[in-house]
This record gives C-alpha cells, structure tokens and sequence, in this order.
C-alpha cells in the first residue's frame, strides 16, 4: 500500500490531530450568547463554540466537554461561565492545561457584562491562536486515523451504496492499522449472533451481548423498534436483513469491545459505540435525538473525521472534526451538491465498481485529513449537541447496578 | 435500449436487488459484485425487492451483504421474486404473517 503521509499536529498525550481547534465553551446557557459572540467575531476558521445549556450539571455532559478538551483537534479552548452555575469553566480549564492545550476561563458576573466578556474573549482567544500557532507538526499516515460513522435521513440507497461502501473503507482502515467506530445498536436488533460471532475476544463477546440485551430493553421501555410493515411493502423480507443495511458499515473485520460516551478506544481496530442511555436512568435521555448528537458521541471517542450517510441528504456539519457527508443517492448527490460531499450513487448506476468508490472514499479522507475543507466546513457549518443523559463509565450489566 | 438493472452486494449473496421494477421475461443487467452479467427474470419483482441469483434449496440461508438474512421456506427458481412468501427470519416470526405485497400484518383480528 502507497504511504501517504500529511502533516498533523502532535498533542502532548501523544495523539495526532488533523485540525487545530479553538474550542469558546459556554457551562451554561445564559453564557451561551457572549461565547457565541466571541466565537463569530474572533473570525477564524478554527475558533468555534459548543457549550453545555443545563445549569445543573450531569457527569455525562461533562464527560463529554472534557472529551472534547482532550480532543486531538483541539489545540486550545476558552471556558466562559455566567458566575452561578454547577459547571466549572475553570476546573475545564484545568483539564485542558494538563492535556497540554491553551486554555483561559472568566466568569461573565465578574467580568462586568456582555461587551466586557466579549472584549476579554477575543483578547484571550486571540493570543491563544498565536500560541497555537507553534504546535508541532508530526507526519500522519491512514492508519493513523480514528473514523466515526452515523447514519441518518436514510433511503433504498444507504442499505445499497452509502453504508456499504463505508463498510469497505472502515474494512480497509482497519487492515491497515487504523481505528473505526461505528453506532446506533438500537439498530442492529436480529443480529445479535452475528455481532458476537464477530468478537475479538471472550471480553468484547461479553460487552457486545450486555450492550445488544440493553438495546432491545431499551427498544422495549420507549417502544421504538426499527422495523414498520413500509418497510416490508418496500422490499425487506426480515429484520435482519434491515438492520444489516445499518450495521455493513461496520464492514467485516472482528469488533474490538464496546465504547461507552466519552470513552477512547483501548487499542486499534474496529468498535462499536454505545450512545444507549444506561438502565435504571434509562427514560432520562434518548439515544439519539438527532444525527448531531450522534456525531458528538464519536467525537466523544477522539474521531478525526465523522462520516454521515444519508439518502435524502442533510446539510450539518460539526464542531472539532471535520464531517464527510455520503449519499448513496445520486440524484439526492446532484440536488443538493453544495452540502455533499460524496456520492455513492455511481455504484448503482453502473459507472464504477465497488472497490473503485472506495478507493475514490479513500482518497477523500486523506484529502481531507490533509487539510481540505469539506463542503460543511466551507460552508461553516459547526454544529454541537450536548444533552443530559445517564451512562455510567463502562460496560455494565443491568444486575450490577440494582 | 433501457432494461432494469439489480444490484448485487457481496460476492457470496445467492440475492440481488431490483433497482427498477422488473417483468417476468425481462432480461436484467447485473451490477455490484457479481460474477454474472445477467439474468432472465421468472416472475415480477417490484422496485426494492429481491431476486434469486440461482436456485436456492427449502431452508437454504438466503446471503445478503455476505450475510443470513434468513432461511427459505420453499424451493426458489432462480430468477424469481424473493420475498415474505418464499423466505422467513430466523428471528422474528411475526414477519412470516404479514402481508406479501403491502407488508401489514395478517395475524390480528380487528373485531
């Protein structure tokens, strides 16, 4: 395989970044309007805002602020705090400055006021960009690289092109030494076999059983289950071979464990993510409200690079990594051309085999992970989406916690 | 000249999926991973439904994306629609009592 390799940014943990984030976060939503106004006035392609709304703090959402702290993307960040809230923006801060990032907090009760806050943090973010500017730069290769994958807004298609070709990629990353991540269990519902039959070990078939039995309980408490008879009328025959068009994005290669939000894979190879809120607390959160939330529970795991595939297509990007977004509808690819990225479609219509529209994926990824914007960020798209929700750390069955 | 084609996903799959809707008699045009080119349809198969890609055996896997999708529960032609009449989940029983072509359920009475 040709070694291509790009220049990325080495963080002090010893992770390799493929942005330079500047992350303004907000630990409650009455600071939520002076951080977004520091974030848009500072003008800066990496500067970008995500905070928390609650006051009320939840481990789970600060689990995933810190995740984003440590984020390899992110070189710096500034914690803005109204004065009286549960979240802390200056133990964030903390947490940054011992990740080895930038980082700077102020209470806007302090501070003195809106135009103050807004004055002292562009101040603060602009020195920081300056100092970020001198992180250094380390050689990064595919198989350097952690790829979340989501899918939403699906179509005929995404069973068909959009999902199964991410599958041939994360297969091909996986073989190459690289880290894939893959989602939504909920969905995988039938296939229980199939995912513990392709366990890497006795400890990843125990989580992947623990993880599937909470999907389907889940599934049970809140009555939504994946499968409707529009689905049959449409050509599927078996749960199974629905929730496959889902889960061949995963591709083939053997399933290292199960990752909790916020949690960073163990050690190379492929994963599955659990965003399923926790039993006991289980009707407190849903497992995805959105396909943002989604994305944010991958870049919880330290994703370079998100995939989302859609059929009928979708305009979001995100904060901190940079998302490719795939349809495996060419006319979906061609309406809305300005928001996609990559149209797997071709495969269908006959004008490429399925290992040249993943070769062609590939090349996209390292693209990108060079530094090519995507459409989303050109378009500077920056969406985020924290919620409260109750996970626990780790893979816990349900009698341990009763 | 515009004859429907079917998409075949892995290799090993003994299915295929119609991408337009095809008549009995047409000849279609394979794409995806196959080691065919075409293959003469023995029954209708609407948009989004399955196609044998040769005959498979009563209780015979039925492979997609390289996968058991579930079992068939009568001989398939190959060439034939392979749907809810022909096949079952191994998992799931109630999707053997819905309705062939709309996909609603048969096995409630609505008294």
């Amino acid at each position: 395989m040709e070694e291509l390799t790009w220049k990325g940014y080495a963080r002090k943990d010893g992770r390799k970044g493929i942005r330079n984030r500047l992350l303004v976060i907000y630990t409650v939503e009455c600071a939520n309007f002076v951080a977004k106004q520091i974030a848009q006035r500072a003008q800066h392609i990496d500067v970008e805002c995500v905070g928390f709304s609650g006051c009320t703090d939840n481990e789970y959402a600060v689990r995933m602020l810190i995740s984003l702290i440590r984020h390899p993307n992110v070189g710096g960040v500034l914690c803005v705090g109204l004065g009286c809230e549960y979240v802390q923006p200056e133990r964030l801060a903390k947490v940054a400055r011992e990740a080895g990032k930038e980082a700077d907090w102020f209470f806007i009760q302090e501070v003195g006021g809106t135009e103050a806050s807004i004055t002292k943090g562009i101040l603060s973010v602009q020195n920081m960009l300056e100092v970020m500017q001198n992180v250094p730069r380390v050689d990064m290769r595919f198989k350097d690289l952690i790829i979340g994958a989501e899918c939403g807004g699906s179509d005929y298609t995404s069973g068909l092109a959009g999902n199964v070709v991410v599958g041939r990629l994360y297969d091909d990353l996986v073989q190459a030494g690289g880290t894939a991540i893959f989602e939504e269990i909920v969905e995988a519902i039938g296939l229980v076999e199939l995912l513990t039959n392709r366990a890497a070990t006795k400890k990843a078939k125990e989580e992947l059983q623990i993880t599937y039995d909470k999907a389907l309980e889940y599934c049970k408490s809140v009555r939504q289950y994946s499968v409707s008879p529009g689905n049959f009328a449409g050509g599927l025959s078996t749960i199974e071979e629905k929730s496959m068009g889902a889960v061949i994005k995963s591709g083939s290669e053997p399933i290292q464990g199960v990752l909790k939000v916020s949690e960073v894979p163990r050690r190379e190879g492929l994963w599955l993510l659990d965003s399923t809120p926790d039993p006991y607390w289980m009707q407190f959160g849903i497992t995805n409200p959105n396909d943002n939330e989604g994305l944010m529970a991958l870049l919880s795991t330290g994703c370079h690079l998100l995939f989302l595939i859609t059929g009928r297509g979708n305009v979001v990007g995100s904060a901190v990594s940079p998302v490719i977004k795939i349809t495996g509808n060419s006319d979906t690819y061609a309406h809305m051309e300005e928001d996609m990225d990559f149209d797997a479609g071709r495969v269908l219509n006959g004008l490429c085999t399925q290992s040249e529209l993943c070769e062609d994926l590939k090349k996209m990824v390292i693209d990108v992970a060079s530094g090519k914007m995507t459409k989303s960020e050109k378009l500077g798209h920056k969406e985020y989406f924290i919620p409260y929700k109750y996970q626990q750390k780790g893979v816990i069955k349900r009698c341990d916690i009763e | 000249m515009s004859r429907p084609f079917v998409f075949q996903i892995a290799h090993t799959d003994n299915v295929a999926t119609a991408l337009a809707e095809v008549k009995k008699g047409e000849i279609v045009g394979m794409r995806g991973d196959s080691d065919l080119r075409e293959l003469i349809a023995t029954t209708d198969i609407p948009k989004g439904h399955k196609i044998a890609i040769r005959t498979i055996a009563k209780e015979e896997p039925i492979l997609k994306y390289g996968v058991v999708i579930g079992k068939a529960t009568e001989v398939i032609n190959k060439g034939s629609w392979v749907h809810l009449h022909c096949m079952c989940s191994i998992y799931d029983e109630r999707s053997s009592h819905l309705d062939v072509h709309t996909g609603a359920p048969c096995d409630i009475d609505y008294e």
